[in-house]
């Protein structure tokens, strides 16, 4: 036999699935909320979109470059985070906004801390709440959906202090369907839920940090209100807690890897969410939650390693 | 039927159409056999003729060195070209005899039927056993005798078949359950007798429902056998996978089966224990699939020990693609090799030969922390967490993860989307961790 046979260690097949499916599974399934935004908010959140999405594929590629590292833009996870800040802004935010957020987001919190998979926080959230703190203003200009870009308020502040819905609030089946203010992809509940059985379809995600998240929430809003499920259904599907809980909280790098970490995980965004929506000094809870509980993600993972086959047993004996 | 399981695993492709109804084959005659002397876990055996020696079929050449070892036996008859070391394949060498056949298969005249083994002693059942050669068929080649002796303290009630064959290509056990099922059921009455086994259990995947079927009929007199419908997943044929899927036992963490009470043997071994008792042949030949793309004509053959692996390549058609891995075994936990000029030994199950394309070893990226690992871990691991400490080398870390309890069946390599080489730091962390353990003993 003349020719070299490759010898390596077993296994010698490969599942098909790679990190570029996954990632663009992640895309297709933000894809509604997408359009659901330029439906709502028109040219202006098109524009954003764009500019949100190109400077984090330019960022990463950029760091590679200068660190001379391999460019991995082709694996399509700067895209996801560029399209998660485009929707956690306002349609009317000026261009340089979305720019500095994803910037942010893939130089700092992303390739400073070794890139893909390595980042401890959730890149797209951790700008998100940078942008929040430092252009207050800018980033809560929130406008109401259509061409004129009247300037409302989000759903969530009509209940702030409040123990139900006050009759002013905007219906529920608006904050539903996401025809209210608000950043341009937490609007619409319903599209979001689409793209998050997508995920869930197709096995990107499991049901488990989604389901607590929100459960936690509505129970203590329900047990808040005095059982008031329309001010419960309010708080569930107004503001970001469906973008946060589908696409956020279950990022890969920053949640839990365990079964039983993710649970503790989805319990302490719920219960972190509710405590500030109901007795915080701020509207939104979501982002602020989720990134405390990803920095105490590997303490969660650390507690939380499965028992192992058989293990239980040998103690017993 | 219920179709029993474990929880985890993966569902690679079958890839077993090409041979899955193709009868086994006699392989040609070899005109040359190459037989190592080291074909099992344990001891490697000393050879017991020299060059120019006249030999015959089963006479021992070469005789096991203490209790986990088992001897060696010639497959052919004629004369003995060389008694030397040789590369055995995966990387190893050992102690080879080399026998050019006469073609006559003149058969040694001590080969004798041991007689009705109702009425032998267990003791003397498990000797003849050792006498014969037999190991483990399935791959590992762990000497069978040393499965069927357990301590005192630890009896035996239930023997488990393995008939899963859930390695991905290949065929010889669903052949064989197909074609000899009568000695199937044969060889698991001599095992639980030699046991003193009350139940046996012939373990199936359903996706040969033939086999089952088969044995399910074979099985109608024989009260205390129940044939066992597994799920179809990877990897159901693992001893521990099997015994909680058959008995609802859970083998304890660093156990063997035999501390739940439990013997697992493989479909060839348990054939092969009914053969040796009807002629008193030793183990000198066994079924094996060979296939993979490469391979022009794909079969199930009944190879003589030592025949060399490119006479079976020969045989099925030759290579009709370049090849770029070769396989012994099945490709989830076969070993791969760098030559065809190696012989089939007692542990091979399937030469499986992949084109270029196939043998391709894909570029790991950055792990993603999806977890997919850890879902299919039929040990629960954390697969990520033990390789991410062993390529640091940080050995105690892996070690608290529980690296020694990792079964190498490749289930987390095989799921992940970044195509890191998990199970293989894994096997680099066990490794290194027995290593130490060994010296802090001295």
């Amino acid at each position: 036999m003349e020719q070299k046979l490759i010898v390596s260690s077993s296994p010698h097949i490969r599942d098909e699935g790679s990190v570029t499916k996954v990632m663009s599974d992640v895309v297709i399934a933000l894809l509604p909320a997408t359009i659901g935004a330029v439906y709502f908010f028109r040219t202006n959140a098109l524009i954003l979109i764009l500019i949100a999405v190109i400077t984090a594929v330019l960022a990463e590629a950029a760091v590679q470059k200068i660190r001379k590292q391999p460019v991995t833009i082709n694996d399509m996870s700067a895209v996801v985070t560029g399209l998660l800040i485009a929707l956690n802004i306002t349609a009317a935010a000026p261009w340089w906004l979305p720019v500095i957020g994803s910037a942010f987001a893939i130089v700092i919190v992303k390739q400073f801390f070794g890139g893909l998979g390595k980042n401890f926080m959730n890149p797209a959230l951790a700008a998100r709440i940078l942008l929040t703190l430092s252009w207050t203003g800018r980033m809560t200009e929130w406008v109401s959906p259509g061409p004129d870009m009247i300037s409302a308020a989000t759903p969530l502040s009509f209940v702030k202090g409040q123990m139900a819905v006050p009759a002013t609030a905007p219906s529920l089946f608006n904050a539903f369907v996401g025809n209210i203010g608000g950043s341009m992809g937490e609007t619409s509940a319903a599209l979001l839920l689409l793209g998050g059985l997508y995920l869930l379809y197709r096995g990107v995600i499991k049901i488990t940090i989604p389901a607590i998240y929100v459960g936690t929430v509505a129970v203590i809003t329900l047990v808040f209100s005095g059982f008031d499920v329309y001010f419960m259904a309010y708080h569930v599907v107004a503001g970001g807690l469906f973008i946060g809980a589908i696409f956020m909280a279950t990022d890969y790098s920053s949640s839990p890897v365990t079964d039983k970490g993710q649970v503790i995980f989805a319990l302490g965004c719920g219960i972190l969410t509710s405590t500030i929506r109901l007795f915080g000094g701020f509207n939104e809870g979501v982002g602020f939650s989720i990134l405390l509980m990803n920095v105490a993600t590997p303490l969660i993972e650390r507690y939380t390693v499965p028992r192992i086959y058989g293990e239980v047993k040998k103690q017993n004996a | 039927m219920k179709f029993l399981s474990f929880k985890g695993g993966i569902h690679p492709p079958e890839s077993k159409e090409a041979t899955a109804s193709l009868a086994i084959e006699q392989a040609k005659n070899p005109q040359m056999v190459i037989i190592p002397l080291h074909q099992h876990i344990g001891a490697p055996c000393q050879p017991t003729v020299k060059v120019k020696d006249l030999v015959k079929v089963g006479q021992v050449i070469g005789e096991a060195q203490g209790f986990v070892c088992a001897p060696v036996h010639a497959s052919v008859s004629g004369e003995v070209k060389e008694v030397g070391v040789r590369p055995i394949g995966g990387g190893r060498d050992a102690v080879c005899v080399v026998i050019e056949s006469d073609g006559q298969f003149e058969i040694d005249p001590e080969i004798q039927p041991p007689g009705d083994y109702k009425k032998m002693e267990a003791k003397v059942l498990v000797q003849f056993i050792q006498k014969s050669g037999i190991v483990g068929m399935g791959g590992a080649a762990f000497p069978t005798h040393v499965k069927l002796s357990p301590p005192p303290d630890k009896p035996i009630d239930t023997v488990i078949i393995n008939g899963a064959e859930c390695e991905p290509y290949l065929t010889a056990d669903h052949r064989l359950m197909l074609e000899a099922p009568d000695e199937l059921v044969e060889g698991l009455q001599i095992i639980m007798h030699g046991v003193n086994a009350q139940k046996g259990y012939i373990a199936i995947e359903n996706n040969k429902p033939d086999a089952i079927a088969v044995m399910v009929e074979a099985v109608k007199e024989a009260d205390n056998i129940q044939v066992v419908a597994l799920q179809t997943k990877y990897p159901q044929g693992a001893e521990k996978q099997l015994i909680d899927a058959c008995a609802g036992r859970e083998v304890p963490s660093g156990g063997l089966p035999m501390d739940v009470g439990v013997v697992v043997n493989n479909v060839g071994t348990t054939v092969q224990i009914a053969r040796s008792f009807k002629t008193g042949m030793p183990l000198i030949d066994r079924i094996t699939t060979v296939t993979g793309s490469c391979i022009k004509e794909p079969q199930n053959l009944l190879v003589k020990i030592g025949t060399p692996v490119a006479d079976l390549v020969e045989q099925c058609g030759g290579y009709q693609e370049t090849p770029g891995k070769l396989i012994l075994g099945g490709p989830m936990m076969g070993l791969s090799q760098d030559t065809d000029e190696l012989s089939v030994t007692k542990g091979t199950s399937g030469v499986l030969v992949f084109n270029e394309t196939e043998a391709v070893i894909p570029d790991p990226v950055n792990c993603i922390r999806c977890g997919k690992c850890i879902d299919v871990c039929p040990i629960y691991l954390m697969p990520l967490m033990i390789s991410e400490n062993a390529l640091r080398d940080r050995m105690e870390e892996a070690e608290k993860y529980n690296a020694m309890d990792c079964i190498e069946c490749g289930s987390c390599s095989y799921i992940c989307p970044s195509k890191r080489p998990l199970v293989q730091s894994i096997r680099v962390a066990k490794s290194s961790i027995l290593a130490k353990r060994r010296k802090q003993q001295k």
